[in-house]
């Protein structure tokens, strides 16, 4: 699986065949086949149910911790335009992890069970975020090329086979559309402003570039669960295919800025009508998946933190609200 | 920790329309319900009026039982003003 929910696993080994189905697999399959919606509380495998769980709160996690890169620049943010529409983009995050949250719980589960499962490291977010903004060009390349590969992923998953998935990606892709616009702003504005900032900008490019490509995921043919995702329909293109789309978009949008793309083997294939890239380093991608990122301790150490720092906020809450009840009670039992 | 319920969000897009459901949401009561689901499904003006119900309130039909639940409309296409044809020089029917 790729981009913000990674190497998800299906509990597959391979794709089952129309005669090894139950009755009710077969007929699921053939409601999927026939571009039909699942819905909640609609018959569904064991293993549909939990790759979705899996896939979707990954994406919500995603959301979360993916507040906390750009978020570090909300208090330096030059101007205060683009303060007030990066705090705009990191609450939209936020939202976006809610809507996510939503349409994993209607598959029964708790979001706090997966909060709380994704702090102890048992389900996984997009290794992206577990890469550091170095500076405030970084806040413009991720809008630019972090969401611009994100959105690749996500219109087609506003077609896939789970109802509720389907309708949280439609919103959050409405929004999207806005995360990377504001990026590319903010690229456009350094790009063409003193040779320092030019120069910030394509710093900004070179960190993120190659981090941008592994987002889509392993190559095809080292993506061992693709299959079964792809006949349950909750994956809908190929990493690889999603993965040359977004270079293919991306070369001409940094040809414009004037900056150059931090790969000398990258060029225009003629006779595939694509750009060839040169070698992504797996090695890499594996190492920040494992917990060796740059990051990766210190984002789940300030997404606990809030977490617990905010439990008697939380607390305070329910008591209130419970008050609130009990007063209401006595009064009509009173009146 | 006692976990917030869940709340169902409806919002009315504009004047005149139906309020539609919009996702879901957890809030510790109905007015914290109302104030975040302003936060989260009206960000861009997509809203004039808000609904928020319990989660747990809502009755649904089951799945299960949609052949028989919604049989006895498949039956009756007269219904429909569609079954009745009509004669091409006859107008405004």
């Amino acid at each position: 699986m790729s981009l913000y929910a990674q190497q998800v696993d299906t509990g597959v080994t391979r794709v089952q065949s129309a005669e090894e189905m139950s009755p009710e697999e077969r007929a699921f399959q053939e409601r999927i086949d026939a571009g039909i919606k699942i819905e909640p509380k609609d018959w569904m495998p064991e293993a549909y149910r939990k790759t979705l769980i899996r896939q979707i709160s990954q994406h919500a996690h995603s959301e979360i911790v993916g507040q906390l890169p750009e978020g570090n620049w909300i208090t330096r943010a030059p101007t205060l335009k683009r303060k007030t529409v990066l705090l705009a983009k990191v609450q939209d995050e936020a939202g976006h992890g809610l809507y996510l949250y939503g349409a994993a719980e209607t598959l029964g589960v708790t979001r706090d069970q997966l909060y709380e499962d994704m702090l102890a490291g048992k389900l996984k977010y997009s290794s992206i975020f577990n890469y550091p903004t170095a500076s405030w060009a970084d806040v413009g390349a991720i809008g630019w090329l972090v969401d611009g590969a994100a959105i690749m992923n996500q219109i087609p998953l506003c077609r896939c086979s789970f109802g509720p998935y389907a309708r949280a990606m439609t919103r959050i892709c409405k929004e999207e559309a806005f995360h990377m616009r504001q990026g590319y702003d903010l690229m456009i504005a350094l790009s063409q402003g003193t040779p320092e900032q030019k120069q910030m900008a394509q710093e900004a490019l070179n960190r993120w570039w190659w981090p941008s490509l592994m987002m889509f995921g392993p190559p095809d043919a080292d993506s061992v669960h693709s299959a079964q995702s792809t006949r349950w329909k909750i994956k809908l293109f190929s990493n690889d295919e999603l993965r040359q789309r977004f270079i293919d978009q991306t070369v001409p949008q940094a040809e414009y800025l004037g900056l150059t793309i931090p790969d000398p083997t990258l060029r225009w294939n003629e006779e595939r009508g694509h750009y060839d890239i040169g070698d992504i380093d797996w090695e890499e991608f594996y190492n920040v998946l494992k917990g060796n990122g740059p990051c990766n301790r210190d984002r789940l150490r300030t997404r606990a933190k809030a977490w617990e720092e905010g439990a008697w906020f939380r607390e305070a809450l329910v008591a209130h609200a419970e008050k609130q009840e009990q007063r209401k009670a006595n009064r009509e039992q009173a009146a | 920790m006692k976990e917030w319920p869940l709340w169902e969000v409806f919002i009315r897009s504009q004047h005149g329309l139906a309020h539609k459901h919009v996702g879901s949401l957890h809030a510790p009561d109905a007015e914290m319900a109302i104030n975040n689901a302003r936060d989260v499904y009206t960000r861009r003006n997509e809203g004039v009026s808000i609904w928020v119900v319990k989660a747990a309130d809502i009755v649904a039909s089951s799945p299960g039982d949609k052949v028989p639940l919604f049989e006895p409309a498949n039956n009756k296409v007269y219904r429909h003003p569609t079954f009745f044809p009509m004669p091409e020089e006859v107008k405004n029917l």
